[in-house]
């Protein structure tokens, strides 16, 4: 059925629809990523947006039961070139859009995604809304203008109630900001015991289950839109060793007297180059994040940076220059993307060790 | 890290000449890093004996040597120049060979010659099967189980083990021969057997197989400070077991999730990160289809033809990088040339799907074996890019210059379905054609499947093609329709076909309703970052981001997939044309479908389409840029075929006219055209029946020279002696009637001589005389060229020159002529006019310093040779002897007979230069890898009418003290010339024939005339073969035997007993 994408600016493209035939607006960012829709489509941090994919041929290995990033995808909706209805892979067991039918997310194909990818690189990230051709544009496009990206992304789709992850390993807090399963599976897999919070936690509730570390997650939107999040980071910090990512780093950076902005259309993608600024070597980073912490702004904090994206040289992560805590913006986790990142859990797991050497500080 | 500051001068080897599995991929690598090199303020010394190549251009390097790839000449080199450091892994297997080998003798220690990137020992470590293996279990990475075995018990034992199937790789068989999969005891049997006997180490490689494993490619790339990334990966539409190069390959890869491709990625960089690789590296690896469970195949420390692909797949130039690594920079702290804002280190992130699909020689050799296993035949490949695999596998298939633009096998009809069953299930050349028509005959997908492994994702694509084939049949003129049918890639001429219209027709009726394709940049970066490269492909969607310039333009027709018969001469001629066109002002637009080439290079031209070289996708282009004309004398045949179609629509063909071509290029017109200028050429006719064959042969009398007219490379042409023999080639080689009519030629018996020129109408430059070693009959392509003449007499010379400089005015060439003629009884006569650039242009610029193709370009765009300060008439002979040797690659093609004849079988060519004639012989035989032995055998089995001539030369042979072996026939023949001959036992006998002789090494030379016949079961052939099979040297023309006698009369003194002391008069006196 033809369907359409209407952006804030007027530019209207028309395709076919698959998956759900409900409206959904959003905000339109793209994901150059060749594999992972999977994981993607399933990643809480794209609450509430329309992703485009700028590999043209979407689909081709089906949907399996192990790759999710969560278990209620968040996103309002797909856009790709082609979309594949007759998947191939041994682990395949549902079309994309069987999926997208069965969660009740709208999909449109057979766009030129590299020319609405080109207008998002030019303009930055657009309002659009996935729907019939039936709707009156102009009429859309003045709604798309007016329309208040949403503020409570987080509260959407972190975890209501505490619940725990058993392990015989390190007690590790994990706040749910809208958890890739990725971060929950690098813990359990260094047979972590792991509780996963909700991101209202408080930092009482927190020191009261003596965790030897805390793992901030990723999540949607501006990090300005969780002040409660950030004054737990406020109570917590150098009582427990810290590990953020994503949304968390971005928290962690808030808490510590930086500032963030929004980005142009951020990095998402599977080939973000990020430089460790001690020992000088790049690694291939799995990215997805809209706003960013502001290098000037961390002046006069207790921070370092300790990595920046080679090719914008935004801030990739700091650390705390007293207590035991550390960020990164990109996605260690990687789910999807390459795992080169993946030594920080580690590192994670040496601070929460070393940390205990030297009783509680 | 900064640059290295403490060397200063690097030599680069290069990969000499184009065989089979080394072809112009290592001439755009090659290239590349000495303009890297440049760039980086290193002195850079270059040695390559590949003439035809742009790397060994004057201004590539600071030094430039065309001699022998081989330590002694090297060695030489390296005593000469001192470099301080040498680069080894952009030369392909022959330059990594060559440098381990330099670093064996010592030489490079001696004279502290760095050896720059991949350090020798991780290169032994990845070639070494032993070390390899070991090294993979250091690291856990899976291979499959192997062993080395001397016997058939031993193969029991090892399939004891791990069970059926293995696969069989004899050691040391150059042909690869007597390899195979086996399945079954009865095939281990067969096939062991024979491999071990092929094996002169009686030994072979049992593994087992992992045939029908997913194999993907990884692309990588790794500098000193350990930063690792991946450039590309690529999935072989082919399941493992068919070699890479001979399989159809997609980038990136299409069924691996991300888990599967984090899984590989990791397996590689884990790989060349233990390896230390500096620079470029290629991780093949098998990936089961049903689980995780995946094996590295090999690792390719260097360059290699996949690099090439990947730089052209992604926009990411491999060589180039890896060259400044070499010198100590860091990915990190390079720029990403195609954007010019980000880093070098980073994963191009395509949006599009390319596909390669390879060019095979199997249209030269019908006798050849078609199927396709884990020995490479390809000698070339095309590259196509889409946006839907549809779309880009279509624009790939017409881009393969076969007369298939569709997913079409020819006359399908006269298979039955047994036939296409046993064509998809073993897989040959046209294995994605049977598909098709399986498809087509309703062969479900999944039975498919079954047959070739092919994954099921590519089959339902092919699936939707054909399915689309008939909504268009039923759709006449519905313009929705045709948008979706060109956005598959349909053809203009298959859309035409099945709506019985002329591809014209459809052509204007989509330009009418404003169904014309787009173009999109390749970026490395799926439009993430802005990116200013020039380096478009055409789809059929909204927006065109190649923006016309108000500066006028010229485009130049590349010439496509490299094959026999048009190699990379053309893209050399065809580099040189842009560059001049660049200087000439003009804005340079290039067309081509090759990736292996400098031409498409994005750096080279000013803008560049990566696109099929068919009308209608020239077309398109022509549209849009509306340039000042079309250059296409460059292209080889390829572009000069799109010609006449161009000029009916209306696009000005720049240089010799479209008049002229067909002039020079149709039969009758040529007759005429010659007659006029009373320019003598051997006595012919066209016919178009069988019957009139016989009846024109008989007046012209035999021996006569048949072909089927407008052919390049001499295709199915032959010399046929008597009547029987034109019948049964009337009826096998040709299908004869009133469009396809076959010319007869008198076959005239003398010198072949070639010549290139320049000619602006009024000016003609003649830049040099070429003679060739082998007389006219072996295709001028596959012989020797000695350039000055060595035996033209002055009047001789300038006959030619005359009729050179009559011939390019009389047909008015502006631009470039090749002319062959045949020196026949005294008498000078014009074979064949090319109105091109042609195979020698490169060599004879190289000599004359004189830069041919850029001449002719600026005389295309209408200066005159006068103004560029030229003269009519012959350039002066330069100092010193130059040969250009053929070099072949029958090694990799089984069942091809490699006797010498009209039709070229050549792929590749060496230059040999020195003092003497044969001096630059010697170097240039060497340099095409035969070895030549002061002393040794020679077996001589040749035909009755070579007799006489053969005596003579067995006489030299002897004299030089060389064992003459001959069968009795030729044996008793000699013997009465008293020369001694070692009798040996024909092929039949049981006991120590001469095959035997061959295999054991008891002959460092074959010179062989046995019957020209093609039917391999002929005796002659087997002995062929089986020289071939066992590297050693195998002569078919009497002439190059000659040659190489000279060549070791020289270089061995002939010792001759004092003779006799005079008897003087009887004087008594008393
Ligand atoms: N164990 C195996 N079983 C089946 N096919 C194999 C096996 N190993 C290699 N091959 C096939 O043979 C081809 C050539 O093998 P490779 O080791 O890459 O040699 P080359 O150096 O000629 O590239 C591979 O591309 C693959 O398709
Ligand atoms: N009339 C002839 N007499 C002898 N040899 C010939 C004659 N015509 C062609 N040949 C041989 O055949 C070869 C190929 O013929 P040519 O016309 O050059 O075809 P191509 O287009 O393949 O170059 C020539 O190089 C020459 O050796
Ligand atoms: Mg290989
Ligand atoms: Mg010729």
């Amino acid at each position: 059925m033809q369907r359409q994408l209407i952006l804030e600016d007027g530019t209207v493209f028309i395709g076919k629809g698959f998956g759900s035939d409900k409206e959904m607006t959003g905000e339109v960012v793209f994901n150059t990523g060749m594999t992972g829709y999977q994981e993607i489509l399933s990643d809480p941090s794209y609450c509430a947006q329309i992703v485009t994919l700028t590999y043209p041929l979407i689909g081709n290995y089906g949907i399996n039961r192990d790759d999710f990033e969560s278990i209620e995808p968040a996103v309002h909706g797909l856009i790709v070139k082609e979309i594949c209805d007759a998947p191939s892979n041994f682990r395949s067991e549902l079309s994309v859009d069987e999926f997208l039918k069965q969660k009740d997310i709208p999909g449109l194909a057979g766009i030129d995604t590299r020319k609405l990818t080109r207008k998002i690189r030019q303009h930055g990230a657009l309002r659009g809304r996935v729907c019939n051709m039936e709707v009156n544009v102009e009429e859309v496009v003045a709604q798309l203008q007016n329309h208040e990206l949403p503020t409570d992304s987080v509260k959407k789709v972190s975890t209501v109630k505490p619940y725990p992850s058993p392990g015989r390993g390190k007690k590790v807090v994990l706040v749910d900001f809208g958890m890739k399963h990725g971060i929950l599976r690098e813990l359990t897999a260094r047979q972590c015991d792991v509780i996963v919070v909700p991101y209202n936690v408080t930092a009482q509730e927190i020191l009261q289950l003596n965790p030897d570390g805390i793992m901030l997650s990723n999540g949607p939107g501006d990090p300005k839109d969780v002040p409660e999040a950030i004054e737990m980071i406020q109570g917590v910090l150098g009582k427990v060793p810290l590990f953020g990512i994503c949304l968390g780093h971005q928290l962690f950076a808030l808490a510590c007297g930086a500032d963030t902005e929004k980005m142009k259309f951020g990095h998402r993608g599977s080939n973000h180059p990020v430089k460790d600024l001690k020992t000088n070597k790049v690694a291939l980073t799995s990215q997805n994040h809209g706003y960013t912490v502001c290098e000037p702004s961390l002046v006069n904090t207790p921070l370092e940076v300790t990595h920046i994206a080679l090719n914008d040289g935004t801030v990739e992560g700091v650390k705390h220059k007293e207590y035991p805590a550390f960020t990164v913006q990109y996605h260690p986790e990687a789910s999807p993307g390459p795992e080169d990142a993946n030594g920080l859990f580690n590192e994670f797991m040496n601070l929460m060790k070393n940390n205990q050497k030297v009783g509680n500080c | 890290m900064p640059k290295r500051q403490d060397i200063n001068t690097i030599l680069v080897i290069g990969s000499g000449p184009i065989v089979i599995g080394q072809a112009a991929e290592f001439d755009y690598a090659g290239a590349q890093a000495c303009i890297a090199l440049k760039e980086e303020g290193y002195k850079v010394i270059l040695v390559n004996s590949n003439p035809a190549t742009i790397m060994t251009d004057s201004e590539m390097a600071d030094k430039v040597y065309i001699e022998p790839l081989t330590v002694e000449f090297v060695s030489s080199i390296i005593r000469k120049e001192r470099p301080d450091a040498l680069l080894p892994t952009l030369g392909g297997q022959t330059g990594l060979n060559l440098a381990v080998e330099l670093h064996e003798t010592g030489i490079l220690e001696e004279f502290n010659v760095e050896i720059l990137g991949t350090k020798l020992s991780a290169i032994e470590q990845a070639e070494d099967r032993e070390q390899f293996r070991s090294l993979m279990n250091e690291l856990n990475q899976p291979v499959p189980a192997s062993e080395i075995i001397h016997s058939l018990d031993e193969a029991y034992a090892f399939v004891e083990q791990v069970n059926y199937p293995v696969i069989v790789r004899p050691a040391y068989t150059l042909g690869g021969t007597g390899g195979g999969i086996c399945n079954n005891e009865q095939e281990l049997i067969e096939i062991v057997t024979s491999g071990l006997k092929h094996s002169p180490v009686t030994q072979c490689l049992l593994e087992k197989s992992i045939a029908g494993f997913k194999e993907i490619e990884y692309e990588v790339m790794r500098d000193a400070n350990d930063n690792a990334i991946v450039v590309c990966n690529m999935e072989n539409f082919d399941p493992v077991g068919i070699h890479t190069g001979d399989s159809i390959v997609v980038a990136p890869s299409q069924t691996l999730s991300d888990r599967e491709y984090q899984l590989l990625r990791n397996a590689s960089l884990t790989i060349i990160r233990a390896l230390k690789i500096e620079g470029g590296c290629n991780v093949q690896l098998a990936l089961d289809p049903e689980s995780f469970q995946y094996y590295v195949i090999e690792v390719n420390p260097r360059v290699s033809r996949s690099s090439a692909l990947a730089s052209k797949a992604t926009g990411y130039p491999i060589a180039k990088l890896a060259a400044k690594i070499a010198v100590g920079l860091t990915l990190d702290e390079m720029m990403n040339p195609v954007t010019g804002k980000t880093y070098a280190c980073f994963e191009p992130a395509l949006d599009y799907i390319v596909s390669k699909i390879p060019r095979w020689p199997f249209d030269k050799f019908e006798s050849a074996n078609r199927k396709l296993g884990t020995q490479m035949k390809a000698t070339g490949e095309v590259m196509a890019i889409g946006r839907t695999f549809e779309e880009s596998i279509l624009k790939a298939v017409r881009s393969l210059e076969s007369n298939v633009h569709h997913l079409e096998l020819k006359d399908a009809h006269e298979f039955d379905d047994a036939i296409i069953e046993k064509r998809i299930r073993k897989a040959g050349d046209e294995r994605l054609f049977y598909v098709a028509e399986a498809i087509r005959r309703g062969v479900t997908i999944q039975q498919i499947h079954e047959w070739s492994k092919i994954d099921l994702f590519f089959l339902v694509k092919l699936g939707k093609v054909i399915a689309f084939e008939n909504v268009l049949k039923e759709e006449i003129h519905n313009v929705e329709v045709l948008q979706e049918a060109k956005e598959m890639g349909f053809a203009d001429c298959t859309i035409a076909k099945l709506w019985n219209q002329t591809e014209r027709e459809v052509y204007d009726f989509r330009k009418q309703n404003g169904v014309m394709p787009v173009y999109k940049t390749v970026d490395t970066c799926a439009a993430e970052f802005e990116s200013t490269t020039p380096y478009f492909y055409g789809t059929f969607e909204d927006e065109n981001e190649s923006i016309v310039t108000d500066r006028k333009s010229v485009v130049v027709l590349g010439s496509g997939p490299i094959r026999i018969g048009q190699g990379i001469e053309f893209d050399y001629a065809t580099v040189h044309s842009v560059w001049a066109i660049k200087e000439a002002g003009y804005e340079a637009i290039i067309v081509n479908n090759n990736p292996e080439t400098v031409s498409t290079d994005f750096s080279i031209s000013d803008k560049l389409y990566f696109e099929p070289l068919t009308i209608e996708d020239v077309m398109h282009i022509i549209d849009l840029e509306k340039p000042e004309g079309v250059v296409v004398q460059f292209g080889g045949q390829t572009a000069i075929n799109l010609a006449d179609e161009l000029e009916a629509r209306g696009v000005k063909i720049l240089g010799t006219s479209l008049e002229s071509l067909d002039a020079a290029e149709d039969r009758k017109k040529f007759e005429a055209t010659l007659a006029r200028l009373e320019v003598p050429q051997p006595l012919g006719k066209t016919v178009t029946s069988v019957e009139e064959a016989v009846v024109v042969a008989k007046e012209i009398g035999y021996p006569v020279l048949v072909r089927p007219s407008y052919v390049l490379g001499g295709r199915a042409m032959e010399i046929v002696y008597k009547e029987e023999e034109l019948l049964h080639y009337m009826k096998h080689a040709v299908k004869v009637h009133a469009d396809h009519p076959v010319l007869i030629d008198r076959y005239l018996t003398g010198k072949e001589i070639e010549v290139d020129a320049i000619s602006d109408g009024e000016t003609v430059v003649i830049p040099g005389i070429m003679e060739h070693v082998e007389r006219a009959g072996v295709h001028s392509g596959d012989s020797i060229a000695v350039y000055p003449p060595q035996t033209l007499s002055q009047d001789v010379k300038d006959t030619i020159i005359d009729y050179t400089t009559r011939i390019a005015k009389g047909l008015n060439i502006i631009g470039l002529l090749n002319i062959q003629f045949v020196l026949s009884k005294g008498e000078v006569f014009v074979l064949e006019v090319n109105p091109r650039s042609s195979r020698t242009v490169p060599f004879l610029s190289k000599i004359t310093r004189i830069p041919m193709a850029n001449v002719a370009t600026k005389v295309i765009l209408g200066t005159s040779l006068r103004e560029l300060g030229y003269e009519s008439g012959m350039h002066p002979e330069e100092e010193g002897v130059y040969v250009k040797v053929p070099v072949f690659s029958f090694a990799k093609l089984r069942r091809v007979d490699i006797t010498l004849g009209p039709e070229m079988k050549s792929t590749g060519e060496v230059m040999g230069q020195d003092s003497t004639y044969e001096k630059a012989l010697y170097k240039g035989l060497i340099a095409s890898g035969m070895s030549i032995k002061p002393y040794g055998s020679v077996l001589m089995t040749v035909a009755d009418k070579d007799k006489e001539e053969a005596t003579a030369l067995a006489k030299r042979f002897a004299n030089i003290g060389y064992q003459v072996i001959a069968t009795e026939g030729t044996a008793s023949t000699f013997t009465k010339e008293d020369i001694r001959v070692k009798i040996v036992n024909k092929i039949h006998h049981e006991d120590h024939n001469l095959l035997d002789v061959i295999r054991k090494g008891e002959a460092q030379l074959v010179i062989n005339t046995l019957t020209k016949g093609k039917q391999p079961a002929r005796d002659g052939f087997k002995i062929r073969r089986e020289a071939v099979e066992n590297g050693v040297p195998c002569l078919t023309s009497l002439d190059t035997a000659e040659a190489i006698l000279r060549v070791l009369e020289t270089i061995s003194f002939h010792t001759t007993p004092m003779k006799k002391v005079r008897p003087t008069k009887e004087v008594t006196t008393v």
